[in-house]
């Protein structure tokens, strides 16, 4: 039980390092210009690198996972609130897999 | 784009803070079903219970959470479980990076709160909302989604029961959802349409090209995706104002 407290806290400090040093320490540097540009890309390199292929294995089969996200995409392109897009998904995968 | 040239109105840091909380509904939904799954996952193989909640409250990141319930049943060394989840959390590092250049916060206190929080679904808000130059606004989107993954990881340890099976594979689709609905908008600009479309054909490559020959985990996929992605971009896209 200790020794797993131990664990707990050796993981949690692990994960915590990666995200406090660079928001600590990275704020005061003056960025070159190209890093800059390449930091204001990593959010859409990171979504689209988290939507794909993670997406395919994230509901019980490829097909209901992609009508899912053929859902979500549709109500992202209209720009309907984050909260529909998600449920709307939901909906649309427990549907899918429902009706089929 | 994700910034926009709006003068913000010097916002007192209570609505700021109730704006991230609302801004998190999205993360808090795909989070409690998860968590209530951790919870059932880590009762099912008898950890205890006080070790289960101190991992959702202390490590607070989904993934890595699942994985150590595993390498533990697997017998796994304590070193390989520490090791495995540094190599998954990494991605955070560069994820903490950008939002160092976007949020105007000073307070060292605030961000490392602000920190303890950042995970893919926080950040994949954060740097879309103009708001995030407030950190108080991301400590609010924080705040809610550790608040769910919490409160969902409680109900599987006591409740001890999930959400119906169909339910429960329904909402796995959630937290991707989210991604597409906060990606989307953003792909009517060339530069973010290559970066996006070069990040998922990378991804393409690494899972079916090499993962069979030579395996990488999740993380480093992501990782390698993410900055030659972004790095691609930074070349390509001199003159543009990106972001």
């Amino acid at each position: 039980m200790m020794s797993l407290f131990l664990l707990v806290l050796g993981l949690a400090l692990v994960t915590y390092l990666p995200r406090l040093v660079p928001l600590l320490w990275l704020k005061e540097l003056a960025l070159p210009a190209y890093m800059k540009r390449f930091l204001s890309f990593i959010p859409y390199a990171v979504l689209a690198s988290l939507i794909f292929p993670g997406i395919l294995s994230s509901t019980t089969t490829a097909s209901s996972a992609l009508f899912g996200g053929v859902v979500a995409t549709v109500l992202a392109v209209f720009r309907v609130n984050l909260v529909i897009v998600v449920i709307g998904a939901v909906i649309g995968v427990y549907g899918f897999q429902t009706i089929l | 784009m994700a910034t926009s040239v709006q003068p913000t109105p010097s916002a007192s840091p209570q609505p700021t803070f109730r704006a991230g909380l609302r801004a998190g509904v999205p993360i808090a939904i795909g989070y409690i079903p998860i968590a209530i799954a951790f919870g059932l996952l880590a009762q099912s193989f008898n950890l205890p219970n006080a070790i289960t909640l101190s991992m959702s409250f202390f490590i607070f990141a989904g993934a890595s959470q699942f994985i150590t319930i595993q390498l533990l049943m697997n017998g796994s060394m304590y070193w390989e479980i520490i090791l495995t989840t540094f190599i998954l959390n990494s991605r955070h590092f560069l994820m903490s990076a950008s939002l160092s250049q976007r949020i105007e916060t000073t307070s060292q206190k605030l961000l490392a709160a602000i920190a303890f929080g950042v995970t893919d679904e926080t950040f994949s808000i954060a740097s879309i909302r103009k708001e995030t130059r407030s950190g108080v606004f991301v400590f609010g989107l924080n705040t809610i989604a550790f608040l769910a993954w919490n409160v969902g990881t409680w109900m599987g340890v006591f409740l001890a029961f999930g959400l119906p099976d169909a339910l429960q594979a329904s909402m796995g689709i959630a937290l991707y959802a989210m991604f597409i609905g906060l990606l989307v908008p953003s792909l009517t600009t060339r530069p973010v349409f290559i970066v996006a479309s070069a990040a998922i054909v990378i991804q393409a490559i690494l899972h079916w090209g090499v993962s069979p020959f030579f395996p990488i985990s999740d993380g480093i996929r992501i990782i390698v995706a993410t900055i030659t992605a972004a790095g691609i971009g930074a070349i390509l896209f001199k003159e543009e104002e990106v972001a």
